[in-house]
């Protein structure tokens, strides 16, 4: 029974894992990929995890599994908004298609 | 030439949807299983899915427009890298995988916070 549990939450975390690259492949933006990839992190590679801790139980393999989630969840999100301020600071035009740009509206609001 | 290209829109979408959806089964059915001499089959499919993710992130790697995303790429390569590892700690039983994925997740998180501080240093309009 477990092992079923883990497998179908291994699976889940595959699917988002392979949408993610697909995002990553097909989106026209530096922002929309980034946007994407980081459903990878939180369903694919923590599904994954997860799994793993379901099938192992609490031993030794699933105590490091829910390490690893915990230093996931914390990092990832800081990694993404960094490399989001860099590729902004750094003049990588959006999608021509796009809305609306605040982080750059408040830039020049702070600099004028 | 773009006017007959974008008729065909819905067309060209069910077709790569197909393309890559019968890729996906033959791999994951017919998969090279017997080249890993594993106990279960489904986790050595769930290999060759992840080497699919691995060279989806490569193309974007090799054909990236601006270095912002290349160093996009790096960190999602970086992280299914993890996910790998802790599927490769189930079959085998060892549980010194998760030790290399924790050492992986930490080296990625520097990693992209160093291509960040770079990509922010470059500053192409100051």
């Amino acid at each position: 029974m477990n092992e079923i549990i883990g497998y179908s939450f291994i699976v889940i975390g595959m699917l988002f894992d392979i949408f993610g690259c697909l995002g990553l492949l097909r989106l026209p933006d530096v922002y929309n990929r980034l946007q994407a990839t980081t459903k990878c992190v939180t369903l694919g590679t923590c599904g994954i995890l997860f799994g793993t801790l379901v099938i192992k139980g609490f031993s030794g393999t699933g105590i490091k599994a829910i390490l690893c989630i915990l230093f996931l969840i914390l990092t990832s999100p800081v990694a993404a908004h960094a490399l989001s301020r860099g590729a902004h600071i750094s003049g990588v035009k959006l999608w021509d298609k796009s809305v609306c740009d605040k982080y750059e509206q408040d830039r020049s609001v702070h600099s004028s | 030439m773009m006017k007959m290209l974008s008729k065909y829109k819905y067309l060209r979408w069910f077709l790569g949807l197909l393309v890559i959806t019968s890729a996906l089964v033959f791999i994951t059915a017919f998969g090279f299983s017997s080249l890993l001499e594993w106990q279960s089959p489904f986790l050595s499919r769930c290999f060759f899915v992840l080497m699919i993710c691995f060279s989806l992130c490569l193309f974007r790697i090799m054909r990236g427009p601006t270095p912002a995303d290349r160093a996009v790429a790096v960190d999602t390569l970086g992280i299914l890298i993890v996910g790998f590892c802790a599927i490769l700690s189930i079959p085998t039983g060892r549980d010194w995988y998760l030790d290399i994925a924790i050492a992986w997740a930490l080296q990625s998180f520097i990693g992209a916070l160093a291509l960040a501080k770079y990509l922010e240093g470059r500053g192409f309009d100051e």
